[in-house]
C-alpha cells in the first residue's frame, strides 16, 4: 500500500511497511502542488502544480519509472473579452479523475475558475467541456474558498462512467448521464446559510465543500456542505440534510465514503466558517457507520490541546479495504488510521501545508 | 538586434534561452523566443495570450505596464529583462 501527498511545497510519496507509514520519495520539492493522481489503469500518476509566478503545470510519471514528464495542461479556449465575469484562463486544477475502467486514457480534470476538462489520451491533450462551460447558469456560480467558481469534486460512478456528478463552490451539483453532454443541476434539498433567504434553496449557487461517492452503493453520495452535512441515496436526485448531535460541529471541508460500506463516513469538524480551527483546539474526525442517523467523535491519538490544524477537502482518504485513513492539515501534520479511524498516530508534523492525500 | 534575458529561475522548469531577435516589438521578440524553446510559452503567456500575472518585463529599465497586446516597441539594441515578480512569493 503507498500514499502520496500534495503539498505547498512538493509532492510527498508514503510507504506502508511493518504495519505504519513512512515518507519516502519526494518530487518538486520546493513547489506548490494542487492535486495528484494515481491511475490504477496503467499505473501512472500525475502531480498537478501550481507555479506562483509561471502558471499551472502538469507532469506524468508512467509506472515502473522515476522520472516525470510535463504534459499539456487544461487550457481555455481563445476569447474576446465579453461580459463574462470569469477571466477564460487556467487558474489551478482543483480535483483530477480517472475514467471507467472500460475507458482506457480518459481523465477528467476540475479546474478554477470552474471548467471541467476532458483528456482522452493520459493528459497529451485536453478539451473544455463546452456543455457545461456553455449553460447560461455558469453565470451564476459565485467564488467560494477562492475568488472564483471551481470544480473540487468529480464522482465517476464505478458501475457507468458516463455518469458523472460534479461538486462546485459555488454552483452547487450538476450532473451527467451521457459522458458529458448533457449537464442537469443535481442539488435539491441543499440549503445555503449564507444567502439572503429567499435565495437559500437556489440549487445552483450551493457551496458543496466536497462530495464523495460510496463505491459499493454507487447511488449514495456525502457531502460536506458550507454549513452542513448531506447524503442523498437516489444518486443527487434529492439531498437529506443530517443532523449532529451537540458538541460535534458540522462544518468542515472533507468527507471520505467507506469502499464497501454506504452508511459509513468519516468528517473532520471545525468550528464554523467563521472560525476554522478544532472546536476547543482538540483535533477529532467524525463518523457515522448507520447512514448518518448518529455520529460519533473519534479523537483517540489526536492532538487534543493546543491544536489548530484545518483539514482541506482533499485532505481526508480512505484505503479501498476501508480500513486505513490518512488525515492531512493545512498546517503540515499528517495522521494515519489503521482501523476505521478509532486510532490514530501521527506520521510527521512538519510537513508543507498539505491540500491533498491519495491512496495508490 | 533586441536582445532577450530570462530568468535563471525558469531553468527549474524549462531551456532558458538567450536570445538575440530581430523584431521591433516585445510580442515579436517573445515569438522569437518560444521559436527556440516552445514550452516557454505556456511559462510566460497564459493561455489568451497576455503576459501571466506574476512575470514582469522590463524592456530598457522600463516595466511593461500592459499585459496584453504587448506591442512595446523596440530598438534595434533594446535589453527585454522577463523576470518573476517578486508579488507572486
Amino acid at each position: 500500500m503507498k500514499a502520496m501527498v500534495a503539498t505547498r511545497k512538493g509532492l510527498f510519496e508514503l510507504i506502508h511497511i511493518g504495519g505504519k507509514w513512512k515518507l519516502d520519495q519526494i518530487s518538486f520539492l520546493g513547489e506548490p502542488l494542487s492535486m495528484c493522481l494515481h491511475d490504477k489503469r496503467d499505473g501512472a500518476v500525475y502531480a498537478a502544480l501550481n507555479l506562483g509566478h509561471f502558471g499551472v503545470k502538469l507532469h506524468r510519471r508512467d509506472e515502473g519509472r522515476d522520472d516525470w514528464t510535463e504534459i499539456a495542461v487544461p487550457a481555455y479556449p481563445e476569447h474576446a473579452k465579453t461580459e463574462d465575469d470569469v477571466e477564460w484562463k487556467l487558474k489551478a486544477i482543483w480535483s483530477m479523475e480517472t475514467g471507467g475502467g472500460d475507458e482506457p486514457g480518459v481523465l477528467w480534470a476540475g479546474t478554477l475558475p470552474g471548467g471541467l476538462f476532458r483528456s482522452a489520451d493520459r493528459g497529451n491533450s485536453w478539451e473544455l467541456v463546452r456543455s457545461l462551460w456553455d449553460k447560461e447558469e455558469r453565470k451564476e456560480w459565485m467564488g467560494g474558498g477562492y475568488d472564483t467558481p471551481g470544480i473540487h469534486s468529480i464522482c465517476v460512478n464505478p458501475r457507468n462512467p458516463q455518469h458523472i456528478l460534479l461538486g462546485i463552490s459555488c454552483g452547487g451539483a450538476w450532473k451527467t448521464e451521457d459522458g458529458g453532454k448533457y449537464w442537469k443541476l443535481c442539488a435539491s434539498g441543499m440549503h445555503a446559510a449564507y444567502m439572503p433567504p429567499d435565495l437559500a434553496d437556489k440549487q445552483n449557487i450551493q457551496d458543496p465543500h466536497l462530495i464523495t461517492r460510496s463505491k459499493f452503493a454507487s447511488h449514495v453520495l456525502w457531502c460536506q456542505h458550507h454549513n452542513g452535512i448531506w447524503r442523498s441515496e437516489d444518486d443527487a436526485a434529492s439531498w437529506q440534510q443530517l443532523h449532529l448531535p451537540e458538541g460535534i460541529p458540522d462544518f468542515g471541508f472533507a468527507v471520505a465514503a467507506h469502499p464497501r460500506n454506504p452508511d459509513v463516513a468519516w468528517f473532520v469538524p471545525a468550528v464554523a466558517d467563521q472560525k476554522r480551527v478544532p472546536l476547543h483546539g482538540a483535533m477529532s474526525v467524525t463518523r457515522t457507520r448507520d447512514g448518518g442517523k448518529t455520529f460519533e467523535s473519534l479523537r483517540n491519538g489526536l492532538p487534543q490541546q493546543d491544536c489548530y490544524d484545518l483539514v482541506y477537502r482533499h485532505g481526508l482518504a480512505v484505503s479501498e479495504n476501508g480500513k486505513n485513513l490518512l488525515m492531512a492539515s493545512t498546517t503540515g501534520n499528517l495522521w494515519a488510521s489503521e482501523n476505521e479511524g478509532d486510532d490514530w498516530y501521527q506520521i510527521s508534523a512538519n510537513l508543507p501545508p498539505i491540500y491533498a492525500v491519495k491512496f495508490y | 538586434m533586441a536582445r532577450l534575458i530570462f530568468t535563471q529561475q525558469l531553468s527549474r522548469f524549462t531551456e532558458v534561452p538567450e536570445v538575440e531577435a530581430l523584431a521591433d516589438n516585445l510580442r515579436d521578440a517573445l515569438e522569437a523566443a518560444f521559436q527556440v524553446n516552445p514550452a516557454l510559452r505556456g511559462y510566460i503567456l497564459d493561455e489568451q495570450g497576455d503576459l501571466r500575472f506574476h512575470v514582469v518585463v522590463f524592456i530598457d529599465g522600463k516595466r511593461v505596464m500592459q499585459r496584453s497586446g504587448l506591442r512595446d516597441p523596440l530598438s534595434s539594441n533594446s535589453q527585454v529583462y522577463v523576470l518573476q515578480a517578486l508579488s507572486g512569493g
